[in-house]
């Protein structure tokens, strides 16, 4: 449906085209100019240059050149980028030639506008578009940190530093030494068991508590139960250093400060509010003419629950274990308080090897976390996608 | 099956957990958790001492809790918990100073709990003026000095040399790194402001040498770039973000000669401190047998002079200074990196304990306020 022209094109006049792709040199021209010292410079020749050939493209040229001229304007871009920036220049270039070829025809011919409707103002298409950027920008935002962090950890030197081997990816700046280190440490790798023991332990119990709290809290009958949802999700509300020296304290008088079982019980109690938050939402959906059928045909109330109501409400159990299994895996307040330096897991290790080392060991782990987690929402999404097929709720 | 049988037992056990088993007939715990710093530092601790002492007991652990930055607070809490799980902490001289006020580190008798020297000098002579607490048991003389970027001093002058060069701005333009509090900076800042080196602490003492201190970093405030932690400097430096910067000389040694950068070391008025190990009141009776035995082994002549194998600060032993050898990987020869060497030693500050305890909260506060303007 997206290809459908909506609104016949036509081709803009020069008094528009020309400043605007103007606008978007001028743009970039700020960049290059911050990078070879004057800011101002860039900005009038990136407006002068980027508006120079709109000028050419549109009015030198045919229409029928279109292709050419677009080739013509990613060659002219990737040499200009060797010329300041060497091979990553190149591909900069590339890329920039290629937006630009791309922005004076869809400007130029009015293109923008084709797949809108017809009756919309200048100001309200403009705001289509900023509308779509912006969301692209806080996108980008959000993601270029951990993007940034991934081709550091092939550092070949010590530092979280682009040294000028990686820039010119000269494969003498890359090295897997720091994978190397996290996968031969000791430190690193009694973190990771550390984390992979208590994680899922803490997710279990979470998921079991949480869930059973949830159903029993979705009964009208049961006496207090606001105040009871209000103090069992108050670990999620409450600033978890204040949770943290609480527990310390507790656990110390009882003798589970510095245990196993210590940090599994306090990242339970983490993870438990947002089980009973997910499996609470999915039980608003539950029939409960369901349960009461299966009592009818003589099911007892552990028979009807496994059979009939956990199914049902197992994506909401699923998705809240999940949320409970990343609070233990990612949390350090809590686990620095009640663990000791027998149970320090993964993020401890990290948050330590940061403040007292900057190593891109640290850098190595979390692009491979990164992975792990991409990997771990895929399949859990994939599954979901599954399942809901197979009960034929989706056409998919 | 091992592993999750000692898990049944700790949780059972709870507290004695970081105790462990008792070792038959000695009396001594057999598991110890050591607290330290971390990085290079700690794994120097490891090298030297640790690991010799575990080959020669066997059966004993070692765990480390790289904690030493919080030390302090984490003590007093563990304390009024009534639940101390660190045998041995790593702290500088100021917080050994701290924590054996508060009553938080045990008190020690030098000649009883620690070796005399191998010529028969007793401990407390060998260690001498460095025994800075009745609770403190020193490993190493570190300094705080400068490094500078080699590729980034100008043309046609010198490198930097004076301390001084760091507030000349127009010799040698760019960022420099300092630590984020007052300390030392208010001695270099006085120093470069035509302090006599006697008189610092004098004018320091005073309302108007505080300001003056604040009033000569206010001439390079634009250009500073304040650090907190020990690895930032070196980071900074290696990114070519400043051209000089404040840091341990330990750090310094490791970015020059194991990491291989164009930074270069300056050591005048560099300022001395001490770091070593206090034991925590309150230990039980087996984990204190244990923790005394390690400790008399881990400060011994040789077993500091070893730890210079591995990273570039001073022994606290006077009789390990003649041990000092080369590097354990590199090779070169480690005595002209220790801030100890006369070379180096030209023109030094000790870090003045008494000065600093009295006035810290004061020209700290000051300190912090000028810093938000």
């Amino acid at each position: 449906m997206s290809e459908a022209i909506l609104t016949p094109i036509e081709k803009k006049p020069m008094n528009f085209t020309l400043p605007v792709v103007g606008a978007f040199g001028a743009f970039f021209g700020i960049f290059v100019g911050a990078a070879n010292g004057s800011v101002l410079l860039g900005i009038v020749l990136g407006f002068a240059l980027a508006a120079g050939l709109a000028f050419v493209a549109m009015e030198v040229l045919d229409k029928s050149q279109e292709r050419m001229a677009r080739y013509g304007l990613v060659a002219l871009f990737v040499v200009a980028g060797f010329l300041l920036g060497g091979v990553p220049g190149i591909v900069l270039g590339a890329l920039i030639g290629w937006f630009f070829g791309w922005l004076i025809y869809w400007i130029g011919e009015g293109r923008y506008r084709a797949r809108l409707v017809p009756y919309l103002t200048g100001g309200q298409v403009l705001w289509h578009y900023s509308f779509r950027v912006l969301c692209g920008a806080i996108f980008v935002f959000l993601i270029t940190p951990i993007l940034v962090v991934m081709p550091l950890s092939f550092n070949a030197e010590d530092f979280f530093t682009f040294t000028p081997e990686m820039l010119r990816f000269d494969p003498e700046g890359y090295s897997l030494k720091h994978y190397r280190d996290f996968f031969t440490s000791d430190d690193w790798q009694q973190a990771v068991w550390n984390s992979v023991k208590i994680a899922p332990a803490a997710t279990l119990l979470s998921v079991s508590f949480g869930t059973l709290a949830a159903i029993g809290l979705s009964q009208p009958h049961v006496p207090g139960r606001r105040l009871i949802m209000a103090i069992l999700i108050s670990p999620m509300i409450v600033p978890l250093i204040i949770s943290a020296a609480g527990m310390y304290f507790f656990y110390s008088r009882i003798g589970l400060q510095g245990t196993y079982l210590g940090v599994v019980l306090a990242h339970a109690a983490l993870g438990i509010p947002f089980v009973i938050i997910t499996v609470t939402a999915t039980l608003v959906g539950f029939d409960r003419s369901l349960t009461r059928a299966a009592a009818n045909m003589g099911a007892d109330p552990v028979t009807t629950f496994f059979r009939v109501q956990m199914p049902l409400i197992l994506p909401g159990v699923i998705s809240g274990g999940l949320f409970a299994f990343i609070t233990s895996f990612d949390e350090v307040v809590v686990v620095i308080f009640v663990g000791s330096a027998n149970q320090q897991t993964l993020p401890w290790q990290m948050f330590t090897g940061l403040r007292e080392q900057i190593s891109p060991t640290i850098l190595a782990v979390a692009t491979i976390l990164v992975g792990i987690s991409i990997a771990l929402l895929t399949v859990v999404e994939i599954l979901r996608r599954r399942s809901e097929r197979l009960r034929g709720m989706s056409p998919g | 099956m091992k592993l999750s049988k000692t898990l049944m037992v700790t949780s059972a056990l709870t507290v004695a957990a970081a105790g462990g088993v008792y070792a038959a007939g000695h009396g001594m715990a057999d598991s110890m958790t050591l607290v330290s710093w971390g990085g290079a530092y700690q794994s120097s601790q490891q090298k030297a001492y640790v690991e010799p002492y575990l080959a020669m007991n066997e059966g004993v652990t070692a765990t480390w809790d790289e904690s030493s930055a919080e030390a302090v607070a984490k003590l007093r809490a563990m304390n009024e918990a009534g639940n101390i799980t660190w045998d041995l902490v790593d702290v500088v001289a100021a917080d050994a100073i701290r924590l054996c006020d508060e009553g938080l580190a045990m008190e020690i008798d030098a000649d009883e709990l620690l070796a005399a020297a191998p010529d028969g000098t007793s401990a407390e002579d060998d260690f001498g003026d460095l025994l800075v607490s009745d609770c403190f048991i020193p490993q190493i003389v570190y300094s705080t000095t400068f490094g500078y970027r080699t590729d980034m001093v100008p043309e046609g002058v010198d490198a930097p040399s004076q301390i001084c060069d760091v507030f000349d701005l127009e010799k040698y333009p760019g960022k420099r790194a300092l630590e984020k509090r007052s300390i030392n900076n208010m001695e270099w800042a006085l120093l470069c402001d035509g302090v006599a080196k006697d008189d610092v602490y004098d004018v320091l003492e005073t309302d108007e040498g505080q300001d003056q201190a604040l009033a000569k970093l206010d001439t390079i405030k634009d250009e500073v770039i304040w650090w907190s932690a020990g690895a930032d400097t070196p980071q900074l430096l290696a990114d070519g973000e400043i051209f000089m910067g404040s840091t341990y000389n330990g750090r310094l040694f490791s970015v020059i000669e194991e990491q291989d950068q164009p930074v270069a070391m300056m050591w005048d008025a560099q300022i001395f401190d001490l770091d070593g190990w206090i034991i925590p009141e309150g230990l039980p009776e087996d984990r204190l047998a244990r923790v005394k035995d390690f400790v008399t082994f881990a400060t011994d002549t040789q077993r500091l002079a070893d730890q210079s194998k591995y990273i570039s600060y001073g022994p606290a032993r006077q009789s390990s200074a003649p041990l000092v050898g080369q590097h354990a990987d590199l090779g070169i020869d480690m005595a002209p990196h220790m801030p100890t060497d006369p070379e180096n030693a030209k023109n030094t500050f000790l870090y003045n304990y008494e000065f600093w305890a009295d006035y810290r909260d004061d020209i700290e506060a000051k300190f912090q306020a000028w810093l938000a303007q």
